[in-house]
This record gives structure tokens, sequence and C-alpha cells, in this order.
């Protein structure tokens, strides 16, 4: 896989978080349906732990729900990369590539 | 299907938590054993590909919505055990950021969608892969396995539901494996797509070269 694929397919990525999400299901899913039919879906409510930065993938501060939620998927797919790429950079630590250079 | 904080009790969250963390170890340890420096990027747009597509819900039936997994995707393309990190790597940000799967049920979900289904995906993806050949095989080979990856983790997740006692697992299992057989289908459809265009590329780059994908048996 060379590198202008791999750009190409972080762009794809990129493109679905930033202009398919807002178009995405408002429904629940599948588990939370259940939970809401078989009368357990309370049991979540009011039990967060922390404060996370985007609940339900919405950047804070923005007025537009679309665009919080676009910006939201933006900055989450970068995070995922990034912090995959450092993992298996350094925690995974791959053997060299029998003299080839980095690519 | 991320469990939130509230629907599992300490047995059952420290129990999945040690078992994936010994599946997390053991990921680590294959995974450095064959990967090569040039496919850390393709792991990382993986991750980055299926936390986006993650966001995309799509309707099923009578306003339920559901979306991939990826766990078949990831385990097809780049083996069970990258698949692993790689659907582990999302659960977490999505859990620190979004909150999107309670902190305390983090080992739970990565039980059911970083080890049980990029597993199971991988498991039929070989056994039918190797019962038929040919581009129609592995299309019908990758359908399955992504449909079987979902049903798993439904399985696996209504399990840890009800043996917590949240509540009857004769309540919670049909319901759990009923929508899912519907959002499984979603699951095929995309991973076909995905992987096929996918394999079409890497078969042009890397002939001869040991991949994953277009049928490793």
């Amino acid at each position: 896989m060379n590198r202008k694929n791999l750009i190409w397919g972080l762009l794809v990525a990129l493109a679905i978080a930033a202009f398919l999400s807002p178009f995405a299901s408002p429904s629940p899913d599948g588990l939370e349906r259940v939970a809401e039919d078989k009368g357990f879906l309370h049991l979540a409510e009011g039990k967060e732990l922390f404060h996370a930065l985007m609940p339900d993938y919405v950047f804070p501060g923005i007025a537009s729900e679309g665009l919080a939620t676009s910006l939201a998927g933006l900055v989450g797919t970068l995070l995922v990369f990034g912090a995959m790429y450092l993992l298996s950079r350094v925690f995974v630590r791959p053997k060299g590539n029998a003299g080839k250079g980095r690519s | 299907m991320h469990i939130p904080d509230g629907f599992l009790d300490p047995k059952i969250w420290v129990g999945a938590s040690a078992l994936s963390a010994g599946a997390l170890a053991a990921a680590v340890s294959n995974t450095r054993k064959v990967l090569e420096d040039r496919q850390v990027p393709a792991l990382g747009v993986m991750a980055a590909f299926i936390f986006a597509a993650q966001m995309i819900n799509f309707p099923v039936a009578g306003g339920t919505s559901g979306h991939l997994l990826g766990g078949a995707l990831a385990a097809i393309l780049l083996g069970p055990w990258s698949a692993g990190l790689i659907l582990t790597t999302v659960l977490v940000i999505q859990m620190l950021f979004f909150y999107d799967g309670g902190l305390t049920a983090l080992g739970a979900n990565v039980l059911n969608m970083a080890v049980i289904a990029p597993w199971v995906a991988y498991g039929a993806y070989r056994l039918v892969g190797g019962l038929f050949k040919g581009n129609a095989g592995r299309t019908v080979a990758t359908f399955l396995a992504a449909w079987l990856s979902v049903m798993a983790a439904a399985l696996a997740c209504s399990l840890e539901i009800a043996f917590s006692g949240t509540v009857p697992l004769a309540v919670v299992l049909p319901a759990m494996l009923g929508w899912h057989a519907l959002i499984g289908i979603g699951e095929g459809l995309i991973t076909v797509v995905v992987v096929s265009f996918v394999s079409r590329l890497w078969g042009l780059e890397q002939t001869g070269q040991k991949s994953y994908a277009g049928g490793a048996q």
C-alpha cells in the first residue's frame, strides 16, 4: 500500500466524518433500542463518571448542530489516526524494513 | 452496540476487562512479530476509517438504526491481531472524548467488538473462503464473516448484560439477535464493498506479498 493510497484513505475517512455524519440516522441503535423496549435504559442515565469533551459527537460551542457533528467527526478521525499511528510506531515497535527507509 | 455505564455489574466488567487485557497483550506481541514498518500507516488509516464509518448510523427498521462495527473489515484486510488493536484504539477514543460506551464497560466493549467480532469474522472468512473459490466465493465469505461478527458481538453483549442481572437472558437475547440480524446485513454490504475495493488496489501493487485479503489460504 503506497503513500498516495494511504493519504486518499485518510481523506475518505475525513470526508465521511465531515460530510456524512450530519445525515446519520438519529434513531437509537440496536442495543439502545433493546434497552428502551425492555425497560433498562434508565440504568445508564446519570452514570457519567467524567465529563467528556464532545459527548454525543457534538463539538462544544457551535450553534449549528450539523456543523458541531461534522467538527466532532473530523477531530475524532484525526485523533484515532494519530493515536493508532503512534501506538503502532512506539508500542508495537515494528522491525525495520530490511534497510529500506521509512515511508 | 457500545455498552454504557450502568448495564454491567462489577464481576462482569472486571472479568471482561481481564479477558480483554489478556487478548490485547497477545495482540501486541503477535503484531510486533508480523508488523512491518510500512504497514503502520495502514493501521492508522483503517482505524480512522472505522471511526468515521461508525458515526454513520443507517436506519434498519421500525425506528432503529445500526452502524458499521468494522471488526470483520479490519480482520479480513489486516488480520485479526491488528484488527484487535485498531478496534481497541477506536473504542478508547470514543469513550474518552465522546463518552460513547462507558468507562467501566470499556473492557466488555473491547471484548465484544475488538476481540470476538474480528476473530469470528476471520474464522468464518477462512472457513467459507476455503470452501468456495474465486471472486464470488470471496464475496460470500466476506458477507457471512461480517454478518456473523455482528451476531457474535450481540450474543456476547447479551450474555454480559444478562449475567449482570440487569435483564433476563430470555428477554435480551432474542431482541438483540433480532435487531442485529438486520444491522449485520448493513455490515455485510459495507464490508463487501470496501474489501473488494481495497483488495483491488492492493492486488495491483502488492503482487506476491503476504496479505490477509485475497484468499491467503
